[in-house]
């Protein structure tokens, strides 16, 4: 239908006369760009930069960065850019629907909003009423999580997640658990002042912008960027050194670093002792319950051996000498050491020497070693001298800041592997022996981190009751068994098994699970799986195939779905949306409110806290409301006590606005932090301003607080800092916040895996805590690749993200699939001449669980045991409302299809495919092989599966689009009215 | 065909470095371009089966990644490319209307969309691939150095800038005058050994590129040692160096 608003007007074809004869070009240099300019936040991926849209009669003439915006400056990326074609793709939904056929088949009915929410609340008040764990609500990559989190609260079930749990929560629980901060959100380089950056496989469609910013700004000031990555593309193909290392091995490459410096001394053993647990002494009582926990004084408080004392003291003292090796006696007579020599006794290690890991990281030992140096180089040689008094934690005043100019930044090649925790850990205490957490130079955290480590809040859902809200937020740092949510024998109380003896330290569930679990009835059958924006039946999937099957899989006794109910909320016809029961219409980014809050994942900066808002900047032109809307209303429909006034009234009668600016999670502190208060002048904490968002229109949508100079690094022990925190509500006490370099909650697991405490894993997790709980960083085999036979499958196969693409999304982006429509498998040209495969060959890429069919491209740039595709860009026929033969579907494929969300059997039981601390899903852990497909079998990728059916209310896609003529014509218009 | 004369050595000639020590590839110049230009002075820039299995359109500047050399020597190198705006440009020689012309104020090459009669002449015989044919209305068009932007009264003086420069997060890309030696680019370019491309074949382009530094991936390229001397005794032992050790907190 070239009718449809993208389409635009056909231009009128000129007369040869005209053409000929039409004289000298008039060029109108000043057209009016817009009637109106609007800021918002963007939401073509996670960065969350500032926008400013332009709108011309009444539609997008072009989105551009905000140049004020702390994140972007003023930048904006391809996806960004790309907002207009968002707006309006044609695979945006257009009414509630309900489902009539069979599941799967895609057969709808459109249904009025009334019909819709009063099914929703019948249902999930029937739940509600009688056991709330039934209700399996989990979102995906959607940014409002302290609200959808707070609802499951309210409503009772401890079933809920976001999507952390296949993307990031190795990175995020690991360094929360380390440094009270982490990468990516909770921290960021100091661009302006490092010397070197070494980084760690990044997801490259992840802070992207910050980032792009941040390594022009470090190249064009001539320090030194290496990144450690299987594959040269994006980032790496401008560092200065590309270290292309075997995927999960990353850990004993840090390990054999830290072994170097170690040797040689070279390590900040003054920020060692003042800011971290280096002196901690540690019980040295093999076989007893306290081996391996600090001593305390009977306050609590961790002691170190004060060397000029003599004697152990309370480690937090001010005066104190602290000895970092020594085993010492206590006055009890038990033995204890400080943390520092556990740690020094760990990785000068042989087996952690350059020589013996090079092998098995493909990094030459030659290479290693020189790093280290470069690194000692960079941290010492090169140390800056900031002129800035500050004041620690003590209130003692330093003259000078000090920096050791090493900055670090890792993510998903980090994060998705089974050994992701301990490797980001590793990372962490690197940074730690350099000195190089927050002072100048170095990685830095972002406000309103660093919090404790780890922060407060425990996961709640130990006692659930019918009509009941839970006893807390279901997702929270648990600090040793008794903290788990697991039945007296063990047994999971999430669908998840987060926080279960398989995944104790689950911070952000395992979503990857909840379909598998839900379809086996493990550890109990639920009623309605409710979830929001993630794409579960195909590229957020593990095990694709299995997972359709699951959701469309009966009870043959019964003929019921084995996943009774399944209510999903998306803006667009992704593949999920086939398998609702009830589809609620969600809106776009450009039409909806939203709150970018501290209390979810907040936006702040080095230089100090920031939180943002969406407002709607054009209205829809279809019947779909904002997701948070329909919560909010639903929550109200079902009388939760949070969203219902006590005489039965919705208490957020304005909708999503009226929660941003009126919701209190406690006394003072809501979702936004600018502008509170009456008179809307508190920042941070203060009563609820009902024109708030208002004031932040007023200020191009965001609120940064500006952090002084003296508060700008040592944050973790910047007593400045620390009360400016409190005064803001980040923190509740002023207090130092001591790096961990043991980690003390994971020595409490071990110690129950050996039998002591009141909280006891069963037999069958025993060992599996005891190996990979240990409180210093450990690295180990990826469990894949230790589970199958490795000449079976020789090769790592791992994902990289196209800059231009978000996860699914891009596909149905007119001018974005112009970018990228399929992906190839990218192989080492030699690994492929070994094996006989030539460029553009087709190819059977094989794991231990499946097979995927795809057309190679060779390369220079990747680890030689290492093949690699762009992610999510196979789509299902059908979806996204582009044709069957898209290449998206037929010549694209996604690596989904070949991984496995179990591991497989090991003594007739399956764990999932996940990081035994965290319950990471370990989707970079995948091993295959490559074998030469059949000549008769080249031309298209597989598996395939069969062309989804377009739901009503899609309008067929235009065949050509000629956005923006109308804007062309009207200047012209306005030309001949002059 | 036209009859052109080059412009005079000073002459006012806007254009583009760029730089691939910066360029990651992400493509946020190509697709700001397309959303300001395809309502902007060329209006539109159609995209032609946009859902559909060859789905392809009108970009004015497109991003070309590969890669150069073999085994650690390699480099992957993306290379974003538009028009040159070229001193002596074919285009504008050989159209024969008079529809592709250079502005003498600034030296920009644009199409007349009134006179151009789509016989793709200049699309030959540019060199760089860089002229885009609108099929549907029958058109060349080109990138335009935002020429609706650059001089745009309606916008703040700091935005009066190309789109692909204004919104380019690495920091790659590069806008002025490039016939004023002492113009910041033109400075830039000197500093950091701006090239032409394909200077042989004569056409003089405006845009530059700037060279991709040199790797530095041996031993000394910081001035760091090649490895780092061990402090003492290696085992058990080493850690008596740190028993001793007086610290405070």
């Amino acid at each position: 239908m070239d009718g449809s608003p993208a389409a635009g007007k056909s231009v009128r074809k000129r007369t040869l006369t005209e053409r000929l004869f039409g004289g000298q070009e008039q060029v109108d240099t000043s057209p009016k760009v817009a009637d109106e300019v609007k800021y918002t936040t963007c939401y073509m991926c996670a960065c969350r930069c500032g926008i400013k849209v332009h709108l011309l009669d009444g539609r997008i003439r072009y989105i551009e960065g905000n140049r004020n915006h702390p994140i972007n400056r003023g930048v904006l990326c391809a996806k960004g850019s790309a907002g207009i074609m968002q707006q309006y793709s044609p695979a945006k939904l257009t009414k509630p629907l309900r489902r009539v056929g069979e599941r799967g088949a895609g057969e709808f009915k459109e249904i009025e909003w009334d019909e819709a929410l009063g099914l929703a609340s019948e249902w999930l008040g029937r739940i509600r009423a009688s056991d709330p764990r039934k209700l399996a609500f989990f979102t995906g990559r959607d940014q409002s999580q302290s609200l959808t989190g707070w609802w499951a609260a309210q409503f009772g079930t401890p079933n809920f997640a976001a999507h952390g749990g296949f993307c990031s929560v190795n990175m995020a629980a690991a360094g929360l658990y380390t440094v009270g901060g982490s990468f990516w959100e909770f921290g960021e380089p100091d661009w302006e002042r490092s010397e070197y950056f070494l980084m760690f496989g990044v997801a490259e469609d992840h802070d992207s912008n910050p980032i792009k910013l941040g390594i022009s700004r470090l190249k064009a000031r001539g320090a030194k960027f290496v990144s450690v990555n299987p594959v040269k593309t994006g980032y790496s193909a401008v560092a200065d050194e590309w270290i292309g290392i075997r995927p999960g091995t990353d850990g004993l490459f840090v390990f054999a670093l830290i072994h170097e410096l170690l040797r040689a001394d070279r390590i900040d053993l003054d920020f060692l002792a003042r800011y971290t647990n280096a002196p901690w002494l540690v019980i040295r009582n093999p076989g007893q319950g306290d081996d391996g926990l600090f001593t305390r004084d009977a306050e609590g408080n961790p002691l170190a051996w004060d060397a000029k004392k003599q004697a152990a003291v309370n480690a937090l003292g001010v005066d104190v000498s602290p000895a970092i090796a020594g085993e010492v006696t206590l006055p009890d007579g038990r033995k204890a050491v400080p943390v520092f020599q556990l740690l020094a006794e760990r990785y000068l290690d042989p087996s952690y020497a350059p020589d013996e890991v090079a092998k098995r990281c493909g990094v030459p030992a030659d290479t290693i070693r020189r790093i280290a140096a470069e690194l000692a180089h960079a941290a010492f040689a090169k140390q800056i001298v900031l002129d800035q008094p500050w004041t620690d934690w003590a209130g003692r005043r330093h003259d000078k800041m000090i920096g050791r100019p090493v900055a670090m930044h890792a993510m998903r090649g980090i994060s998705a592997h089974s050994n992701g925790f301990h490797t980001c850990r590793a990372i962490h205490v690197l940074q730690m022996l350099l000195g190089a957490v927050d002072t100048p130079g170095s990685w830095r955290y972002k406000a309103p981190f660093p919090r404790s480590c780890p922060p407060p809040g425990k996961p709640g859902g130990k006692t659930v009751a019918a009509n009941t809200p839970l006893g807390g937020m279901p997702l929270g740092f648990p600090l040793g068994p008794e903290d788990l949510l697991v039945e007296a024998d063990g047994t999971p109380q999430r669908i998840d098994k987060a926080y279960s003896w398989e995944a104790p330290v689950a911070a952000h569930g395992l979503m990857h699970m909840v379909i598998t679990n839900a379809w086996k009835g493990d550890p109990y059958p639920i009623d309605t799986l409710f979830m929001y924006m993630s794409n579960m039946s195909w590229n957020s999937a593990m095990n694709t195939a299995g997972t359709i099957g699951m959701l469309t899989d009966k009870d043959p006794a019964t003929g019921e779905y084995k996943i009774p109910r399944i209510i999903y909320s998306d803006a667009y016809f992704s593949e999920m949306v086939a398998y609702a029961d009830l589809l609620l219409p969600d809106t776009t980014y450009l039409e909806r409110w939203d709150c970018i809050s501290l209390l979810d994942r907040p936006i702040g900066s080095a230089e100090g806290p920031a939180d943002s808002i969406r407002q709607p900047v054009i209205k829809p032109d279809r019947d779909v409301r904002p997701f948070q809307e329909v919560l909010i209303d639903l929550g109200a429909r079902l009388k939760l006590p949070g969203l219902t006034n006590p005489d039965g009234t919705a208490k957020y009668p304005g909708g999503y606005p009226d929660y941003i600016a009126n919701h209190e999670s406690k006394p003072g502190i809501g979702p936004l932090a600018g502008w509170r208060g009456e008179d809307g002048e508190s920042h941070g904490t203060g009563p609820a301003n009902p024109r708030q968002l208002d004031k932040y229109i007023e200020h191009q949508c965001f609120w940064h607080y500006e952090l002084p100079a003296d508060q700008l690094y040592y944050k973790h022990a910047n007593r400045n800092y620390l009360e400016t925190a409190k005064r803001l509500g980040f923190i509740d006490k002023a207090e130092q916040i001591v790096l961990q370099l043991y980690s003390e909650p994971l020595q409490k697991f071990r110690l129950a895996a050996r039998g002591f405490g009141p909280v006891q894993p069963p037999d069958r997790e025993r060992a599996r805590i005891e190996a990979n709980f240990d409180p210093l960083p450990i690295w180990h085999m990826p469990f894949e690749e230790a589970a199958v036979d490795n000449d079976t499958f020789p090769l790592h196969a791992i994902t990289q993200r196209p800059m231009p693409m978000y996860h699914s999304w891009g596909s149905q982006n007119a001018w974005l699939r112009q970018i990228m429509s399929h992906n190839r498998l990218y192989m080492n040209r030699r690994t492929a001449a070994s094996l006989g495969i030539a460029d553009d060959d087709w190819v059977w890429v094989t794991s231990h669980h499946n097979r995927v069919k795809a057309q190679v491209r060779l390369m220079e740039g990747v680890n030689p045991n290492t093949v690699w595709t762009w992610n999510a860009i196979g789509k299902r026929a059908g979806a996204w409302n582009l044709a069957h033969n898209a290449p998206e579907a037929v010549r694209a494929f996604l690596l989904n299809h070949v991984i496995s969300e179990l591991l497989p059997e090991r003594n007739g039981y399956r764990y999932s495919n996940s990081d035994p601390v965290t319950g990471q899903a370990a989707w970079y852990d995948l091993r295959v092989r490559v074998e030469k497909a059949d000549a008769v079998e080249a031309g298209e990728t597989a598996p395939s599966f069969p062309p989804l059916k377009t739901p009503p209310g899609l309008a067929s896609p235009p065949s050509i689009l000629r956005y923006g003529a109308d804007f062309k014509s009207r200047d012209a218009a306005e030309e001949g009215g002059k | 065909m036209t009859s052109y004369v080059s412009p005079a050595t000073g002459q006012k000639q806007l254009g583009l470095v760029i730089d691939l020590d910066t360029c990651v590839g992400c493509h946020a110049c190509a697709v700001n371009c397309k959303e300001w230009n395809t309502g902007g002075h060329s209006a539109p820039l159609p995209d032609y089966a946009p859902y559909a299995a060859d789905a392809s359109g009108v970009w004015f500047n497109r991003i070309h990644s590969f890669e150069a050399g073999e085994g650690d020597d390699s480099r992957t190198v993306h290379f974003p490319k538009s028009c040159l705006h070229c001193a002596e440009p074919a285009c504008v020689e050989v159209c024969p209307t008079g529809a592709s012309y250079k502005r003498e104020e600034d030296g920009i090459v644009l199409v007349n969309a009134d006179t151009c009669i789509g016989c793709k002449l200049c699309s030959w015989a540019c060199p760089y691939g860089a002229r885009e044919f609108d099929e549907d209305a029958g058109v060349m068009k080109k990138c335009t150095l935002c020429i609706d932007r650059i001089y745009n009264d309606n916008l703040d003086e700091v935005d009066r800038v190309p789109a692909c420069v204004s919104t380019c997060p690495a920091s790659a890309r590069h806008f002025g005058d490039l016939g004023d030696p002492n113009s910041t680019v033109s400075r830039l370019v000197a500093e950091r050994g701006g090239f032409d491309l394909m200077p042989e074949l004569g056409y003089k382009p405006i845009n530059k590129y700037l060279p991709a530094r040199a790797a530095r991936k041996t031993a000394g390229c910081t001035g760091a040692p090649a490895a780092l001397e061990p402090a003492g005794v290696d085992g058990a032992k080493g850690l008596l160096r740190w028993l001793d050790r007086a610290l405070s907190r």
